[in-house]
């Protein structure tokens, strides 16, 4: 129970330790199919985003194994006018990160 | 000869049947449908001795393929005599006997085709025909059923057979012709007589009589036509086509829809996979990467480009070179303008090129009361000038006295209010006007038409003025519209305003009072409604000197609903005002917070019409503003609020005291006007100085300029850079102050005219072409154009004023702060004096105290270096002595 509680505990403090960083937006925790885990954002914001940046990851993944089948994608950003969006892929899950960086 | 047809269709027929005849001899599949056998095959029956005599056991020897067997006749015979009556070919012993050859053939007859299980062909030719040639035919008559279903022909070359007669040759014998006698010939020759006399032969055209040749033509012999039976044709083999249409159903269209809703994970999902250890995994080893990137990011940002953002600025200092304003044109009039000076300039709003400037006399006081006989004959006029005709104004506003201010409506351009120096408020309509203002405007052509004409320029007559008694009992000096976003109620509360159309306006005099005026009819008890209409009925188009009706109601009989007194802080008597600034006006922002332009709304729609709404029915409007900055006499800027607030003693309205009061000019402010860049910046002009606040800021002004040697007679703000704004001089030249280079000095400075600059006002004709309007004393109109680097602003350069006022703020502040610490320090001194002054004096005897504790802590001193040089081991007692 100790180490479930533990693990949980310890999410939150990454999470905080993301949200502190300068110009930090918003953190959205997606599962492999991108239904969104945690997030702190509005419901409807980070629907979107999930919804989206699966797809993206989908493309890019493919495209970067498309290539080189040996290789695999680590890290995904998108940098706009308005902001940047972090995306790291996992087997399971996958994390983003919106920042604004000219803060 | 005709006989010969149907014979030849005889011999056919018989021909025919012959052949049929014929064909039944030697096929045998024929054979099968006849019970009897042929007499050539004699079936018998043959026992198994008699077979295995012969060597022909049925099945061994002789199958159904190999059927048959020759057998000697000898053998036969032989057999016939061993066994006599008992031996099978008993029968036939005759026809055996008789065979001509040596063998016979003895067939297996399998399927008993004759009754028995063999037979013997008794004549040579059967053999023959059996074995040889159709061999297959054999097997054709054994099986049956194969016949039948093959067609197994055999193509046969047709035998020569001798002819048989039918009776055909006898036929051909009657048709044919024979010679049935010997010929007979005859010789005829005409008498001798005839032979040798002369002829004469003639011509006989054959024509001539019918006897004269005969004919021979050719005619159509029935017995001779000719049946075809045979034709050419030609024939083409074609697909069957069809024709064959098809429909398909028509289903209505029915509108559908489907919504879907985006998955989520219940709460417990959720919690369930916060707290997966796989989830912690995944972001510890993720957090690394994100660390950076954001890290990265916040250090530099990669993909500004510095080279363009660079350049920007610096083009205004390459590109123009011109900094001076150019004169662009001059209006002087002269029938109007003798000894006048222009006290205000207003462009008009919607017709670029036409401005208006109001005329006073140039008299002082005392002058004005000595010649006021004379001033009474002399009316003044607010004249409009258009700039393709710089000679003669395009219309005259006749005034009842001398203007000092006047506006322009904003959402009504028609509409002009003005103050004048009796303290009365006057309103002029021009709608008449209007078109003459913009066809002169365009047309270049119609100046030489106007010189044909009398050269009177229309004069318009004022539509209403305020009451005397109710107005100011000072000259107006300043006179501004309300913006039509919000009216004003009774209690002075800014509410909501339905019409959009700016129905009220604000006047202030040095009678010390701001007055707010509704041009609407004030809401009268019912009962005299009903006096009201029936004098419009009875009096419905009076107009005399050609008045425009939109005021009726309002002229000789008009009040002001508000009246804001300004009672003094702190002493009593109350301000002066000479100019106020409210924080939404029209006067400086013109092209600020206006909805567009309704041109479906019909112009002066009749202000008459518009009613003043019940208050219950207004919307109070929370975002407006509404305390005022007031310039006065004295120089001071005070800082109050409008709104009417009633007196719980009294119970009477009476007007908050003002917030509070700023004294930093030495005389009377000339000018109070806010940014059109930022709402809460004000610059302020007095005669020697000017300073720019900030509302909310009261300690003091954030810039303050030195006092300068010439008198600055009126400020204004730059309409397109931020952080410029121009003075006027008393001796006629104009100050640019551009607060991006210097505050302490203006960054140019340019002479106009020789008089005193009264009023400047600025226009942007278009984006390229900025006009400043320059009046001076001595009723002189300047038309200046603004050069490039004082119409251009640089992108930043908003938020670099912006940030320039802050920084003055806070100079303020820290100021403050410092003058609180400082006096608090003050006073610590001071009371430290104090009590230094009230503390005994101190004898000598402290001095000898002190040289006893001086002494004291030099022994102290050398028994501590005693202590310490002991500890190190330096020090002998030898040592320790001697330095006693």
């Amino acid at each position: 129970m100790l180490d479930i509680e533990c693990a949980g505990a310890e999410v939150e403090e990454t999470i905080k330790r993301i949200q502190s960083q300068k110009g930090v937006q918003g953190i959205i925790i997606v599962n492999a199919e991108g239904i969104p885990i945690k997030s702190t954002l509005d419901n409807s914001s980070t629907v979107q985003y999930a919804g989206n940046v699966h797809q993206l990851l989908m493309k890019a993944r493919g495209m970067v194994r498309d290539i080189d089948p040996q290789n695999d994608l680590t890290f995904l950003r998108v940098r706009s006018k308005k902001n940047e969006i972090m995306i790291a892929p996992d087997k399971d899950y996958f994390l983003i990160v919106i920042q604004n960086p000219t803060e | 000869m005709t006989s010969k047809r149907p014979k030849s269709k005889e011999a056919h027929k018989i021909k025919g049947k012959d052949k049929k005849k014929e064909n039944n001899f030697p096929t045998a599949d024929e054979g099968a449908s006849e019970p009897d056998h042929p007499d050539y095959i004699f079936p018998l029956v043959l026992t198994s001795a008699t077979q295995e005599l012969f060597g022909c056991r049925a099945d061994e020897d002789l199958t159904g393929e190999n059927p048959y067997k020759l057998l000697k006749k000898e053998d036969i015979v032989q057999d016939m005599k061993t066994r006599a009556s008992v031996s099978d070919f008993s029968p036939i012993k005759q026809l055996v006997l008789d065979y001509p050859e040596e063998e016979l053939l003895l067939v297996f007859d399998r399927d008993f085709t004759y009754g028995q299980s063999f037979y013997l062909v008794l004549t040579v030719e059967a053999k023959e025909n059996i074995l040889k040639p159709s061999v297959q035919g054999d097997d054709e008559e054994q099986i049956n059923h194969e016949e039948e279903d093959e067609e197994m022909i055999i193509p046969k070359t047709p035998e020569s057979r001798p002819w048989m007669s039918l009776g055909s040759e006898q036929e051909i014998e009657e048709e044919s012709v024979t010679e049935s006698r010997p010929r007979l010939r005859y010789k005829i020759s005409p008498l001798l007589r005839r032979c040798g006399a002369p002829v004469c032969f003639s011509d006989r055209s054959a024509l001539d009589g019918k006897e004269g040749f005969v004919e021979c033509p050719s005619y159509q012999d029935k017995s001779f036509s000719i049946r075809e039976m045979e034709r050419h044709t030609a024939i083409q083999a074609s697909s069957d086509t069809k024709h064959s249409s098809t429909q398909t159903l028509w289903k209505y269209p029915r509108n559908m829809w489907t919504q879907y809703e985006s998955r989520e994970f219940s709460p417990e999902e959720k919690e369930h996979h916060l707290q997966s250890e796989n989830l912690k995994n995944f972001i510890t080893s993720v957090l690394t990467r994100f660390e950076i990137s954001l890290q990265q990011n916040h250090i530099t940002d990669v993909f500004c480009d510095d080279w363009t953002a660079l350049c920007e600025d610096d083009g205004a200092l390459t590109g123009k070179t011109e900094t001076q304003l150019k004169e662009y044109q001059s209006f002087m009039d002269l029938h109007f303008s003798k000894e006048k000076t222009i006290s205000h300039i207003h462009w008009h709003p919607t017709i670029s090129g036409v401005i208006a400037v109001a005329m006073t006399e140039r008299l002082s006081l005392e002058e004005r009361i000595d010649n006021s006989t004379k001033l009474l004959l002399n009316p003044s006029y607010i004249l409009f000038w258009n700039f393709t005709d710089p000679i003669n104004p395009q219309l005259q506003l006749e005034c009842p006295d001398d203007v000092l201010c006047f506006q322009f409506c904003p959402s009504d351009p028609n509409i002009i209010a003005g103050g004048c120096m009796n303290g009365q408020v006057v309103l002029w309509d021009i709608s008449a006007h209007v078109e003459k203002l913009q066809d002169t405007r365009s047309g270049g052509k119609n100046i030489s038409n106007k010189l044909d004409k009398n050269n009177v320029t229309p004069v318009v007559r004022y539509c209403a003025v305020s009451g005397i008694e109710n107005g100011h009992k000072a000259p107006i000096t300043d006179i501004q519209w309300l913006p039509e976003t919000f009216e004003l109620s009774k209690l002075g509360i800014p509410v909501e305003n339905p019409s959009r159309i700016s129905v009220q306006l604000g006047t202030c005099a040095p009678d010390c009072c701001v007055l707010f005026w509704d041009l609407r009819p004030p809401r009268v008890v019912s009962q005299s409604l009903t006096d009201v209409k029936q004098k419009s009925e009875e009096k419905p188009l009076e107009n005399p000197h050609g008045v425009p009706n939109t005021f009726k109601h309002l002229n000789l009989t008009w009040k002001p609903f508000i009246r804001v007194s300004l009672p003094k802080i702190g002493s009593s008597g109350e301000y002066s005002p000479l100019k106020f600034s409210l924080r939404d006006n029209t006067v400086d922002c013109p092209t600020g917070d206006k909805p567009p332009q309704n041109t479906d709304r019909e112009e002066g729609c009749g202000f008459a019409q518009l009613r003043v709404p019940s208050a219950k029915q207004q919307k109070p409007l929370e975002n407006i503003s509404t305390k005022l900055y007031v310039g006065t006499e004295d120089g001071e800027l005070v800082y109050t609020d409008w709104k009417i607030e009633k007196d719980n003693d009294s119970g009477r309205l009476l007007s908050s005291k003002p917030i509070h009061r700023l004294l930093v000019h030495d005389t009377l402010v000339n000018t109070v006007s806010r940014s059109p860049f930022f709402r809460d910046i004000i610059l302020t002009v007095s005669s020697f100085s000017f300073a720019i606040w900030k509302e909310g800021v009261t300690s003091g002004p954030i810039l303050r300029s030195a006092c300068s040697k010439m008198l600055r007679t009126v400020g204004h703000w730059s309409l397109s850079r931020p952080a410029v704004f121009f003075i006027g001089k008393e001796d006629g030249s104009i100050e640019v102050w551009d607060l991006l280079q210097n505050s302490h000095e203006p960054s140019q400075s340019q002479n106009i005219s020789s008089a005193a600059v009264t009023c400047i006002s600025t226009s942007s004709i278009s984006s390229k072409q900025h006009l400043l309007a320059v009046s001076d004393r001595l009723g002189t109109l300047h038309i200046l154009q603004i050069p490039w680097t004082l119409r251009r602003s640089s992108n930043s350069e908003r938020q670099i004023v912006k940030k320039y006022f802050e920084k003055e703020e806070e100079r303020l502040e820290y100021f403050e702060k410092r003058q609180i610490q400082h006096e608090k320090e003050k006073k610590e001194m001071e009371a430290e004096q104090q009590r230094k002054k009230t503390e005994p004096v101190m004898p000598l005897k402290q001095e000898e105290e002190l040289e006893a504790e001086a002494l004291k802590e030099y022994e102290q001193f050398l028994a501590l270096e005693k202590v310490i040089l002991k500890n190190m081991g330096l020090l002998t007692e030898t040592e320790d002595r001697s330095d006693l």
